[in-house]
């Protein structure tokens, strides 16, 4: 088994592990919301890569056709679209409204602000 | 009906939350609400009836049978679950009204509504299901309910919390979906029973060990083991006190249920304490957990930030619990589950009292309240009793368990460690008390009156509940062995 035969995993262990670090390394809250897509995306890809069947068509019934590749993984990972798009939207949601409150998206002004909060409330 | 009590479980809080949105008004959504939820109730109690009459219950739904369709699958452990989940979550909501009005502006009050019954929805079919990928889509449906409610509190760091729990759950739930996705790649099959059957043929390649390594992480995520634990406390802090309650005492036990499944149904006993070093990872993990949790707790001014961070160590005790990887810890594990979801709802009701009148959880606003609002304060001293687990209470109850279990499998070391956790439980309530019976009140201060009653009542159900429980444990204590059992038993 060579290298480069499994691309298609190496391309998503590539995009999880950056997502996952934008996720982790930038202070901008919409940033991380994109970092965070980027890495469920990967496992999307995840999913359809493993229902690939070499040779085989889409599942649609026709006598031409006996092999087709694995329709279960991509309705799954339709429902974990949604998911993620929901997750997105609400992400994204907060982060409109912590501008509101905090008047930035930058996670260490805004911490910086809650230590002041906490001091000033003792 | 009876055969289709299984979906109506979850189809029941799944209906009543649009609904709640063409009603609109929060008078009339806050009845609505309690209707469902008492219906759900009695909904779970019938189905421990009938799994205790007719043992497993299976419900294929839309009548696709098993591995082509998605089954809901009642043994006695999702029953006790069902019950715990809606029992509390119905004495929670009589106390919701008040408080509500409270925290939280009168237009939000229905939203709040529809949050918590889709979390209720959430949290119910994960328990349900018997399909591990209806297990992640459920995950997702309570998280992003719970990230809501967490984000209506009146204070601008809710949404900070808010945030941050939906970072790192999302990583979670993420995990949890690749872990299936690896399970499915090996197998073929989603359904927890066939999953069961099929693992053992394949469970010495590494894509399974990785599967379990990614499915245990996005749990241990989810039910906020010790070094994962980061999201909770601001979350528990900052959410509005109903929202708080509500989590504190289900979701983490939910979780805590999926980790049981999957370990011991899915993996098998023998795949995940024979061939993996689980006991010695989720007991000294549960340990640090214990101690380090514990520790903070003291630290904390803000005693809903305590309560959270004891939270924290309390669930380090289950995972102790399971960890140890005998039936007698298993027990203890179950116990504690129950236990503990007694004792925090007794307290953040009671602390949900304290900011409806006082308005503050600092420490400080504590000063002279053990004399101006004493049921209150009874409510909340009973329950951090029975968090350091003193006798006649619950958490004596668990704590024995575990000591013996641990004592049982020869590691009683772990046990003093154990014992010192709970001396540094009495530190923290007994700051508490300090301040509270011993303090004068601040001179500023107008004298506090006794919480509502419709605040009061709840947390004083759940704080007798605690005793009575303490003291009868036939009920709790046999139904954690019959569930530890049926654990050990595998698939049936």
């Amino acid at each position: 088994m060579s290298f480069l035969e499994q691309y298609n995993y190496w391309i998503v262990i590539l995009l999880m592990m950056s997502g996952f670090y934008i996720v982790i390394a930038h202070g901008n809250l919409v940033k991380k919301l994109m970092g965070l897509t980027i890495f469920q995306t990967s496992v999307f890809i995840l999913y359809i890569s493993i229902s690939k069947v070499i040779g085989g068509t889409a599942p649609i019934l026709d006598d031409q056709y006996t092999i087709y590749s694995n329709p279960l993984p991509h309705v799954l990972i339709l429902t974990a679209i949604v998911v993620g798009v929901a997750t997105t939207a609400l992400g994204l949601a907060l982060a409109v409204r912590i501008k509101e409150a905090y008047g930035t998206v930058e996670e260490d002004v805004i911490q910086e602000k809650d230590l002041q909060q906490e001091g000033s409330a003792e | 009906m009876i055969q289709h009590l299984p979906i109506l479980q979850v189809i029941i809080p799944l209906l009543a939350a649009p609904i709640c949105f063409i009603l609109k008004e929060a008078r009339l959504v806050r009845w609505f609400v309690l209707i469902a939820n008492v219906m759900a109730f009695a909904i779970s109690i019938m189905l421990l009836q009938q799994v205790n009459l007719h043992g497993t219950l299976v419900y294929s739904l839309g009548g696709w049978e098993a591995p082509i369709g998605i089954e809901y699958r009642i043994d006695e452990l999702n029953a006790y679950l069902l019950i715990l989940v809606t029992s509390i979550s119905t004495i929670t909501l009589m106390a919701a009204g008040k408080s509500l009005t409270k925290e939280i502006p009168e237009s939000k009050i229905t939203y709040f509504y529809i949050a918590y019954m889709l979390c209720l929805t959430g949290l119910l079919g994960i328990v349900a299901t018997g399909d591990a990928f209806n297990v992640f889509v459920f995950l997702e449906v309570s998280s992003l309910a719970s990230y809501t409610m967490i984000a209506m509190g009146n204070d601008r760091r809710s949404l900070w919390a808010s945030y941050q729990y939906l970072i790192m759950g999302t990583i979670g739930a993420t995990f949890i979906l690749i872990g299936i996705g690896l399970m499915y790649m090996m197998t073929g099959t989603l359904n927890m029973n066939d999953l069961a059957e099929r693992l053992p043929e394949v469970e010495h390649t590494k894509t399974v060990f990785t599967a379990f390594a990614f499915f245990l992480v996005g749990v241990c995520l989810k039910l906020a083991l010790f070094p994962l634990h980061l999201w909770l406390p601001n979350a528990y802090a900052y959410a509005p006190s109903i929202a708080t309650v509500f989590l504190a005492a289900t979701a983490t036990k939910v979780a805590i249920y999926v980790l049981l499944r999957f370990i011991f149904t899915v993996y098998g006993f023998e795949f995940s304490f024979a061939h993996l070093p689980l006991t010695e990872i989720l007991v000294s993990l549960g340990l640090l957990g214990v101690i380090a949790a514990s520790i903070v707790a003291i630290y904390q001014t803000n005693v809903k930030r305590l309560f959270a961070y004891s939270s924290v160590s309390q669930i380090g005790y289950m995972i102790l619990g399971t960890g140890i990887g005998t039936k007698t810890g298993l027990t203890a594990t179950m116990l504690h589950l129950f236990n503990h979801a007694l004792m925090k709802s007794a307290i953040f009701l009671a602390l949900a009292g304290v900011v409806y009148r006082v308005g503050s959880v600092n420490i400080k606003a504590f000063a002279g309240l053990g004399r101006q609002m004493p049921w209150t304060m009874a409510a909340i001293v009973i329950g951090g009793l029975s968090l350091i687990g003193v006798p006649l209470t619950v958490g004596f109850v668990s704590k024995w368990y575990l000591v013996l279990a641990l004592l049982e499998s020869n590691m009683w070391p772990v046990a003093v460690l154990v014992l010192i956790g709970s001396l540094l439980a009495m530190a923290y309530i007994w700051r508490i008390v300090e301040v509270a019976y011993f303090k004068p009140a601040l001179q500023n201060n107008q004298s506090y009156k006794e919480a509502p009653l419709s605040i009061l009542i709840p947390a004083w159900i759940f704080v007798i509940a605690n005793i009575y429980f303490g003291i009868d444990t036939s009920f709790t204590a046999g139904i954690s062995e019959k569930t530890a059992e049926l654990l050990f038993g595998g698939v049936r």
